[in-house]
């Protein structure tokens, strides 16, 4: 075991993990995690703590996970290159680590163009690349990036994401392959909804052997209603989100569509279970914490393993 | 070239309040190539103050220079002779050139006409776009002959991101995404294993003010340092 964590217990024993997400509130309210994390317990096998996404400001990603720990759950801490240079990111990753942080997710982040704060200064003082190698480092040989010893290293479970369905289609495969190279140990997909395009991916993961040297959860967000199926399809850059599935939420009727996007997320998880290459689920439900019990307990993953 | 534009013409008329007597010097290269800060823009931007100031009833006496480089020693030399007849300097050259006419004459307060904006190219007559943030250490010949660090949002260096958008920069539908651009050029080359190969972490050398000195040159330094 690299890092010890229950993520990569469940995933080396060879369970098909599941694996949840919470936004920390735009404020000071712990009680907010502690809530929407009452309703991930037991239902997950670790949850992804988001870092000011969307570049929004939000309580820092290193905090909400230590709460998370507090309230026994084990957290994801994601680190995104956009607002830390390496000293400040080498740092919160040891205190996170001290505080018993064991997995983290490693990303570009989006443009700050996009939040609340759109004159900052985007640090990308290194790439969601060069993330998940210092994080190796400084696993693996106990150095800084600057090349310095560290005592007592953190021992951190390096996660990664991959979009499938961004262009350049045909490169996507490549860099998934250069960040396993660079140290990554999982990876977490962009939300799937174009099934065709995935299956089309994971099979070029196969065949490449990159699912045998990570772990590869498949993305997963339930469309909560049809205005959040367009908005997604048309917004939000580097989604596919196919028309068929737009007209089938369509088709469901008043008051039906989000029982629709349950029953489609559900479907999904069955053919990730069985797609070859795909080790688990990252279920975001974005803002819909109170409703993964009822996914969990439907998609048949519960309960959850005990490694 | 070193692309620059005008300040808003109220914030250049704030700058220079107060004084009646001021030299407006221009730069013949980059800033006169991008119709920024050359002969002819000396000449709008003094009217517009000449008129201006004749309004509000403060009339202000602005002459007129333009250098070849204010970025150049040999060609300030011209200033010499009659900077002590304006209370103030405005120069309409880039940063530099600002800059080194304020060294050159420490007593005379200096203020910039322009906001200097980028390296960059000429696409057309009035329009310019960056292509390059002089980091100091050129990945060009790796990727393509296109700036990741100037071209994408992120500058990043083992890119394309998530946020590809039909080929574009999730900043902007009218911006292309520099890695697909990059992923794109070198696969009709033939050449896609050199974005294979992960990139390290960038030593960015601009941090702190950069000095070049040529091969064989070391000595016109030393003999200029007191």
């Amino acid at each position: 075991m690299k890092s010890g964590s229950n993520l990569e217990a469940i995933l080396e024993a060879g369970h098909f993990a599941f694996t949840g997400e919470l936004g920390p509130p735009r404020g000071t309210n712990g009680e907010e995690v502690k809530k929407k994390a009452s309703y991930l317990k037991g239902m997950v096998d670790s949850v992804n703590i988001t870092d000011n996404q969307t570049s929004v400001v939000r309580m820092s990603s290193w905090a909400a996970c230590i709460i998370l720990i507090q309230e026994g759950l084990e957290p994801n801490f994601q680190m995104v290159c956009r607002d830390r240079n390496r000293l400040a990111m080498q740092s919160d990753i040891l205190g996170a680590y001290t505080h018993g942080v064991r997995n983290m997710l490693c990303l570009s982040g989006d443009h700050q163009k996009f939040g609340d704060h759109p004159d900052a200064m985007g640090v990308f003082d290194i790439d969601s690349m060069q993330l998940i190698n210092m994080v190796k480092q400084m696993r693996d040989e106990g150095k800084f990036l600057g090349g310095a010893d560290i005592e007592d290293p953190p021992k951190i479970f390096i996660g990664a994401a991959s979009n499938p369905f961004a262009e350049p289609y045909e490169w996507r495969v490549h860099r998934l392959a250069k960040k396993i190279n660079a140290g990554t140990d999982f990876i977490q997909t962009q939300c799937v909804y174009n099934m065709d395009r995935f299956r089309e991916f994971m099979k070029r993961v196969v065949d490449m052997g990159l699912h045998e040297k990570c772990y590869i959860l498949a993305g997963v967000t339930p469309m909560k209603s049809l205005g959040m199926a367009r908005y997604i399809a048309s917004q939000v850059p580097g989604m596919d989100v196919p028309d068929s599935l737009i007209d089938r939420l369509k088709g469901a009727g008043k008051g039906k569509v989000a029982e629709e996007g349950i029953k489609f997320a559900l479907e999904q998880i069955e053919e990730f279970k069985e797609m070859e290459g795909v080790a688990g689920v990252h279920l975001m439900a974005i803002e819909w914490e109170h409703r993964v019990p009822e996914i969990a307990e439907r998609a048949g993953v519960l309960p959850r393993p005990k490694p | 070239m070193i692309v620059a534009k005008r300040k808003p013409f109220e914030e250049i008329k704030g700058l220079i309040k107060g004084y009646n007597k001021v030299l407006n010097v221009g730069c013949g290269t980059c800033v006169a190539v991008c119709l920024a800060g050359g002969e002819k823009e000396v000449a709008v931007l003094n009217a517009e103050l000449d008129m201006a100031r004749k309004l509000e009833e403060s009339p202000i006496e602005v002459g007129a220079l333009t250098v070849e480089r204010q970025c150049d020693r040999e060609y300030l030399e011209p200033l010499d002779a009659i900077v002590n007849d304006y209370e103030a300097i405005l120069s309409m050259a880039c940063g530099a050139g600002i800059q080194f006419v304020a060294e050159r004459f420490p007593q005379t307060p200096v203020f910039p006409a322009v906001d200097t904006t980028f390296i960059g190219v000429n696409q057309g007559v009035g329009w310019y776009e960056e292509r390059c943030r002089s980091c100091s250490s050129c990945v060009l010949g790796m990727t393509g002959g296109i700036c990741p660090v100037t071209m994408c949002a992120k500058g990043l260096y083992n890119g394309p991101c998530g946020g590809t958008n039909k080929g574009n920069c999730e900043i902007s539908k009218d911006q292309p995404c520099a890695w697909y651009l990059i992923y794109e050029r070198l696969e009709k080359q033939g050449r896609l294993d050199s974005i294979m190969a992960f990139t390290p972490a960038s030593k960015w050398e601009n941090q702190v003010p950069r000095t070049v000195i040529q091969p064989g040159y070391e000595k016109s330094k030393a003999d200029a340092t007191p």
